[in-house]
Parts: structure tokens; sequence; C-alpha cells
């Protein structure tokens, strides 16, 4: 399918080809699929909605529930406040959620829909809720548009009401329900008592008991996310998707936030602990203390496979930062990295991090698969990291591959594998690992077979 | 969710066979906030034109429709792999505000620069239709300036809902077919067919044995070259009527090209519809032929479905698709297994449509319009379905339900037509029917199947 991509580098003002990332409102509607008894809501056209429920199926094999303003040529004209106005009765009327999460589309955005009206102006049934979070597909990307919709859930439902919790806040960014579990494993095993928001263990990894559940038992609760006004700290993992929470609960009630990487790899595990440690003055626990102790005994093990080879690495900011800096650990070197989403700390914290290590090569935001492809065509790497349209460069050009990030809809178990703290980190060592043997026992000859390595 | 109940505006939607009077409500909008499986107009087009394998398919709008549309279709190329790569113009702020215009043009520009493409066609996307970009000038200007096709899609999505893609597709369609003054006798066009899995292939194989020509496949594996043929021959076929009825009925109006609806899902629709074929084209040497073929393929497959349907026994089934074509076909085809069809629908299935289902299933059979998984859960369930057969988003519903499933949508890549195909069908609703894992599941009682 990539025959055509030319080696030639010719620079592209208007074509995208390939993309790395996708729009705001599938990001929003994650995000509030993390909170529990929620329906999203898709303020726009149909298909919007119907694409991103395909898109989290597709990477989850669950299933997302989210309704649609389901636009037609007359909302596009006089606006979609009759559109969202029936919606949410009928929503109401039929599925019953606890809390509604509209968000906008590119459409509803241009035509200028005013949202905070139409929500004043709706009938809402007693005890229920509607917010509403702006999300426009021409701006950002998903990572974004899970960013815009934390802050709406904050804007709209945290309080303080003067009488401190004690807990701190967790926004974990757009990781899987794995992750999210894990980081509440490792919060749990330190001691501290925390609100992850949102949270989507439990929904887009629930057991099967042969009923369906359209709200799974899992996700942030309200009172939760109300009351988290009245937290001790916000930890924010990951700036793109986490920050601009974190800000808006600082802005609104006044909790402190601090912003950390999201904890992939040793450094960046090791320094949410540390933090966690600064902040309470805990001792990091000997559970997690022996955990690392094995992911470095792990490391060392295996490093004479990572030692100098090159990787190229394409996804989330986020995660990205957090993964050049275990690409670094492991010995590798970072060749190509790039990210989808607009954004300038992006390039400049990995291009740091490499220039510490003595390290040279490509990382850019606002790219896309083409680019990535182009390069790799130029100066080859050892292995790719990526989302599963990695594969078509994979196969392309004979690259060790590793499906990691959004979307993944060609494996199975990713929602219930992390990639986060240590025990992440083991795990994205042994694929990466064995991606690279794979190879190698697959092509070397046949003298040259090893059965130990 | 229990027993969800139907909001009173969605009641005309769904029918009971035997029990109502009044027909099914079909072929309408919507309605705001019921969670519709359905997709939007530029989701329309997209899978009609998608498999046209020579064409860089040019989205012109936010990231978004592109990358969710990227390699959508399980449709093969025997050429070209162009049509597999996601194009867009990836619109931001300012472009919103100035116009796209500009941007668009620059786009082709770099395209064409990079892959010399014969052919693109530019999708409008719904922001585009409200920014008022000029497509049809854009893409004239474009195409005088490179010497190539340039086809504007009029998919704007909020301007209707899947079925008006599918006629956008068949507008950009016509606008590249040109009479080329020749006719050729046993020549046919074969229109909804979306080469999935290759079975374009394997229909083209038994008209090949019959002494007829496979002119052009709309719009599997074709390519701008083929489809400019497309006025030469002397019939139209028409598997996905959908998407391609308007087409077919275009092309009898302007080239004079005849058309009849055929189905190769299932032994009896593919008997059937290779019978039509002959004798709609009046060619007696094709049908006699169509007949020694019949004869051998249902000889070899009937002792392997015959095994299947053994198995089968007392199983119930649920159809949730996308046109109403192709859950006809899957009624005969269940009944061929041995196989009671207990709920059916359609996101857009026409009148005619409902008609026929209506006149097929048995009597208590849920037939439902544009449901939403409240509504598939409590049908499922009521109506005691041991697997359903439906698209990406039904499937973990019903696996959640622990109900087995068949993925009979459009990015598939096994084929399910003609005699292979439905020996693979059978296979398939084996498989998950059967499967052990469903015994695991607490309380669940998996009758006599083993």
């Amino acid at each position: 399918m990539l025959d055509a991509t030319p080696k030639e580098i010719v620079e592209r003002k208007a074509l995208r080809i390939n993309p790395a990332k996708t729009c705001q409102p599938v990001g929003a509607m994650y995000a509030a699929l993390g909170v529990h008894n929620c329906l999203p809501h898709s303020h726009g056209s149909q298909g919007c909605c119907s694409y991103h429920r395909t898109v989290l199926s597709r990477h989850f094999k669950e299933p997302a529930m989210a309704s649609s303003s389901s636009f037609t040529e007359g909302a596009s004209v006089f606006g979609g406040g009759a559109n969202i106005k029936t919606a949410v009765k009928n929503i109401f009327a039929l599925y019953d959620p606890d809390i509604i999460a509209v968000h906008t589309t590119c459409l509803s955005e241009t035509i200028g829909d005013d949202l905070p009206t139409y929500i004043r102006e709706m009938e809402i049934p007693e005890g229920k809720l509607v917010i509403h979070a702006n999300t426009p597909s021409y701006q950002g990307s998903h990572i974004t548009g899970f960013a815009s919709m934390v802050k709406g859930f904050i804007n709209y439902l945290s309080l303080n009401s003067g009488v401190p919790n004690g807990n701190f806040n967790i926004i974990p960014g757009f990781v899987g329900p794995a992750d999210m579990r894990e980081i509440k494993r490792i919060f749990k095993v330190m001691g501290i008592p925390y609100t992850m928001l949102p949270d989507t263990s439990g929904v887009l990894d629930a057991p099967n008991t042969g009923k369906y559940k359209m709200y799974p038992k899992g996700g942030t609760k309200i009172e939760e996310i109300v009351d988290a006004g009245n937290a001790a700290l916000t930890v924010a993992l990951g700036s793109y998707a986490s920050e601009m929470g974190a800000k808006e609960l600082e802005k609104k009630c006044k909790v402190p936030f601090i912003t950390l990487k999201t904890p992939i790899g040793i450094d960046a595990t090791d320094e949410l602990l540390m933090s966690l440690a600064k902040q309470t003055g805990k001792e990091i626990p000997a559970e997690l203390e022996e955990e690392r102790g094995q992911l470095v005994d792990l490391m060392i093990d295996s490093q004479q496979y990572f030692q100098g080879r090159k990787a190229a690495l394409v996804g989330d900011p986020d995660e990205m930062i957090a993964l050049s800096q275990f690409i670094i650990a492991l010995g590798m070197i970072p060749q190509y990295v790039v990210t989808g989403t607009p954004g300038s700390a992006f390039a400049r914290e990995i291009t740091a991090m490499m220039q510490e290590a003595g390290l040279e090569g490509i990382v850019k935001a606002e790219k896309d698969f083409f680019d990535v492809h182009q390069w790799i065509k130029n100066e080859n790497v050892d292995l790719l990291i990526s989302n599963t349209y990695g594969k078509f460069i994979a196969r392309a050009e004979d690259i060790p591959f590793v499906r990691f990030g959004f979307p993944v809809m060609d494996r199975y178990g990713h929602n219930y594998n992390p990639v986060v703290g240590y025990k992440g980190a083991m795990f994205l060592l042994e694929q990466m690992c064995n991606a690279m043997l794979d190879k190698e026992d697959r092509e070397c000859a046949e003298e040259d077979l090893e059965v130990v390595r | 969710m229990g027993e969800a109940l139907v909001v009173s505006d969605r009641e005309e939607f769904i029918t009971t066979k035997g029990r109502q009077k009044q027909p099914i409500k079909c072929d309408a909008d919507s309605i705001a906030g019921c969670v519709s499986q359905r997709a939007c107009v530029y989701c329309g087009a997209r899978v009609v034109l998608n498999p046209i394998t020579d064409a860089a398919h040019l989205v012109h709008g936010p990231i978004g429709c592109a990358s969710y549309t990227w390699d959508i279709r399980g449709s093969l190329s025997s050429g070209s792999e162009l049509y597999r790569n996601a194009f867009s113009t990836d619109l931001q702020e300012e472009d919103v505000i100035f116009g796209g215009g500009k941007k668009l043009t620059a786009a082709i520009d770099e395209l064409v620069g990079k892959y010399q493409p014969k052919l693109i066609f530019v999708y409008s996307t719904c922001i585009v239709g409200v920014i008022g970009d000029d497509l049809n000038a854009i893409c004239k200007a474009a195409a005088l300036k490179h010497e190539i096709e340039v086809i504007p899609v009029q998919s704007s999505g909020f301007i209707g809902n899947k079925s008006a893609g599918y006629r956008a597709a068949c507008d950009a369609i016509l606008q590249l077919l040109q009479p080329t003054g020749i006719k050729k006798a046993n020549s046919i066009n074969y229109l909804g067919d979306y080469n999935l899995a290759g079975e374009a292939w394997i229909i083209e194989s038994y008209l090949r044995e019959m002494g007829i020509e496979l002119n052009v496949v709309f719009t599997g594996d074709s390519s701008s070259e083929k489809l400019k043929t497309a006025t030469q021959a002397s019939l139209n076929i028409m598997q996905c009527a959908g998407s391609t009825n308007y087409l077919a009925g275009k092309m009898e109006e302007l080239y004079h090209i005849p058309y009849i609806r055929v189905s190769f899902l299932g032994l009896q629709d593919t008997a059937d519809s290779l019978r039509q074929i002959a004798a709609a084209l009046g060619n007696e040497e094709a049908a006699r032929k169509a007949e020694i073929l019949i004869a051998r393929e249902s000889a070899r497959i009937q002792p392997v479905i015959d095994k299947y349907r053994r198995k089968f026994a007392g199983k119930k089934a649920a159809v949730y698709v996308g046109g109403g074509f192709k859950a006809i076909s899957l009624i005969k085809q269940f009944r061929e297994l041995g196989m009671e069809v207990v709920m059916i629908g359609t996101q857009t299935g026409r009148k005619e449509e409902y008609e026929t289902i209506n006149s097929l299933v048995a009597d208590g059979t849920v037939i439902l319009d544009d449901a939403n998984p409240a509504e598939l859960e409590r049908f499922m369930t009521k109506q005691g379905a041991n697997l359903l057969v439906g698209g990406v988003k039904e499937r973990p519903l019903a696996y959640k339900l622990g109900i087995a499933f068949i993925d009979h949508n459009h990015d598939r890549k096994h084929p399910l037509s003609g005699y292979v195909g439905a020996v693979n069908f059978a296979r398939e609703v084996y498989s998950t029917l059967c499967s052990p894992v469903w015994n695991y599941l607490p309380d669940h009682d998996r009758g006599d199947v083993v």
C-alpha cells in the first residue's frame, strides 16, 4: 500500500497524508465515558457520533454509548438549539443517565451554537445534570478534546465547600483503563486517598456477566467530582491532556496542582513516586521498591538488545515524552519522535532529553505517518512504536513493531495490560525486546538461530 | 438496562409480524438523542467511492473525517493501492474563518506532485457546507490545470443521512461515465459490489463460466479508466440496491442500460441470480451453463451446509445491518441453515424492502428501522436470539449479552458471497455459536449446542 511513498522529501503545507491524530470530540467522548452514569452526547451531525463510537469500540472491544443531536439542514441554518433540547428530553426518558456530557463538533462550533444558553433554557429533570465542553475539530486533536471535557466537568461541578477532604485528585490523561487501574493501585499502595477524573476502568474493561450494562460499575462519581474542589492537591499526569483541568480546578476551587509526566518508563514512574513521597512525607513502600528492582533487573538482563538501536515513535504527546525518556534509558536512540497534536512543548522537552544523553534525532509535532515513512525510507530504524496504523510502515520496511497508544484496533488484550508504572514498563520492555528478537529469529541464517538469548 | 422504554416517537419504527396492521415507518431522519447506529452523508459517499482503487480520496475538512475513514473498507485491489491512504486538508481555525479554498487548491497540487493520480475525489464535510467553499469551481480549475479528473462529492454530513451520501457518490460516478458509442453483447456491469475480500472476483468467475463478460464492477476493484467504459455494457446487475439503485436508474435513463437486482448471499439467492442474469440477457447458452454450474456447486456445497445445519437446530438469529437487501438475503440464508430470524432491522432500509422482509419472516418476528442499542438489547433478549449479524458497534453489545456474533460489515476481509461465501458463512455461524467460551458465562444455558 505504501509503495508510492517517495523517498525524496518535499515540504507539504496543505495536504495531510495518513494522520497521526484525530479530532477533539472523540477525546471528549472518551473522557465522559469515565464518569459514572454519564451519557456522552455529540452535538452535531450523526456521523461524528457514529465514527467516535466505532473507533472506541474497535480499540477497547467494548460497547461505547453516546447520543447525537442528529443535525439536519434545518439545524445548520437555524442553530442546533431545538435539536439538543429534544435530545436531552429523549435521553433522560430513554436512557436515564445521571448526567449528560455534551461536546460540540466542528459544525456546531462553526454555526456558533451557544451551549451554556441552551443548557440554561432546557428542562432538566430534578437531580439530573447536563454539562458541556467546546471541542471544535479544527483545533488541537483528540488529546485537546479529552482535556477540554475534563475541564468541562470541573467547571460545572467541582465546588470548594471549605471542608478539606485530604484527597489527591488524579487526572490520568488519555490512557487506557488498565493504566488508570495501575495508577490507582500505586496511590493505594502509597496510602494516599485519591479521586481520579476521569476513570474508565470498570467501564471500558468491564467483566462479561452475560448482561449488558449501559452504565457499568466504574467511572468517577458525580459527588467525587464535586468534592474534587476540596482536595489537597491535583496531580496532572501529562501536560497536554491533564493540565487544563488541573488549572481550572485551581482557578475555581483554589486546589493547587503539580504536573508530572505520564508515568511510562522508569524515570517518569520514579518522578511520580518521589513527588508523592515529597508531597505527603511518606516513604515509598517496599512493594513498589521491589517492582522497581525487578524492572531494573529486566533492563540489565536485556540491555544488549537495546543498546544503540534506533526507534521511531509516533503517538500522543504526553505518552511520547515519557516513552522517549524510557527509550533513552534502555540505551536506544529515539531517531524519530512524532505527534500529530500541535504544541511546542513536545519537541522542546524531548530534544532537551536527547541533548542531555548526547543523542540526535528528529522530534516534531503536527506531523503525520507519511512524514515518518519518508524519514524511515532515508534512514531505517530497528523498532517502530505507534498505534495500529504504523503496521503499514512496519510491513513495508520490515521493522519490528510494537502497538502502543490510540487507536489499537487489530490486537486484543491491551485494555487489560497497563503500560504505566514499573509493571507497565516491564510489559513494554518485554514487547519491545521480543519484537526485535522475533525479527532476528525469523530472518537470521539457519546456523545462527540461537536457542538461548 | 433491563426494560428500557421506547420513546413514543420511535413506536412507528418498530413492528411485530402478524400482530400489527400498519406498515413500518422508515426512510426518515433519526430522532435526536435516541442513539442511532447510523452514520452521516459523508460516510455514505465514502464507503461507495472508496473502493475505486486508483483514486486519491481527498477529504476537505478537519482531520477527523479522514482519520475515521482511513482504510475503512475490506475492498481488494488488483492494481493500485492508492485508495487505502487517508488524505485530508486538515482544516484549522483560520481556514474556517477565512475559507478553505486556497488550502484545498494547494492540497490538490501537492497530491498531484506526490502521486500523479488520474482521479481525485474531493469530499465536502459538514463544515465545508457551512463555510461555503466553492468545491465545484476549485475542482474544475484543478482538473484543467493538471489535466486529470477532479470530482467534487457533495457530502456535507448534515444534508441528510447515509442514503443521501450514496446518492452523492452516484452523482460523482455519473460525472466520470462517458458514452463511447460501443455496445457489447453479453457484457454486464456489476453495481453495488465493493469487492470485499475479493467477492466480486468470485462472482466474475461464475459469469465467465457462463460465457458472460463482467465489464466493470461499481465500485469494487474499479479504476478511473474502467469506470469510463461502463456505458458499453448491455445489462447492469445490482447487489447493494441501497447504494446503487439511483445510479442504475440514471444509467438506464441516460445510456439505455436495463438493470436487474441480484443477490449472491446464500445458495438459493446465488442460483436464482445466475438464472436471472442469463434470462435478462436472453442468452440460452448462458442459462444452460448456469445450470451446470449450479448443479455442480450445489452438490459440492450442500453436504457441507447440511453438516453445519444439524448443529444449528432450534437456534434463533437476529439481524441488524445497513441496507434492506442484505437483510432480505440473510433471512433466506439462515433458513438454509435451519435457523429462524426472530429480530430483523436495518439502518437505511426502504419501504418496499420492509414489505419483502415482512412477507418472508415468521409471525412474531420483530422488525425495526434505525434501531438504537437499547432496542436491540430489548428485542434480542425478549426474542431469545442466540446470534446477531451486525456491524462494528453491535459486536460488543452482543457479546456482553452472551450472544454470538457475525460481522457483515463493510470492513471485513473474508468473503460471504457465492458458494464459497455460503460455506464461509455457515462455518462462521458455527464457530461463533458453538464456541466453548459461552459456557464460562455465569448462569448461561447454551442448550444443546455442542
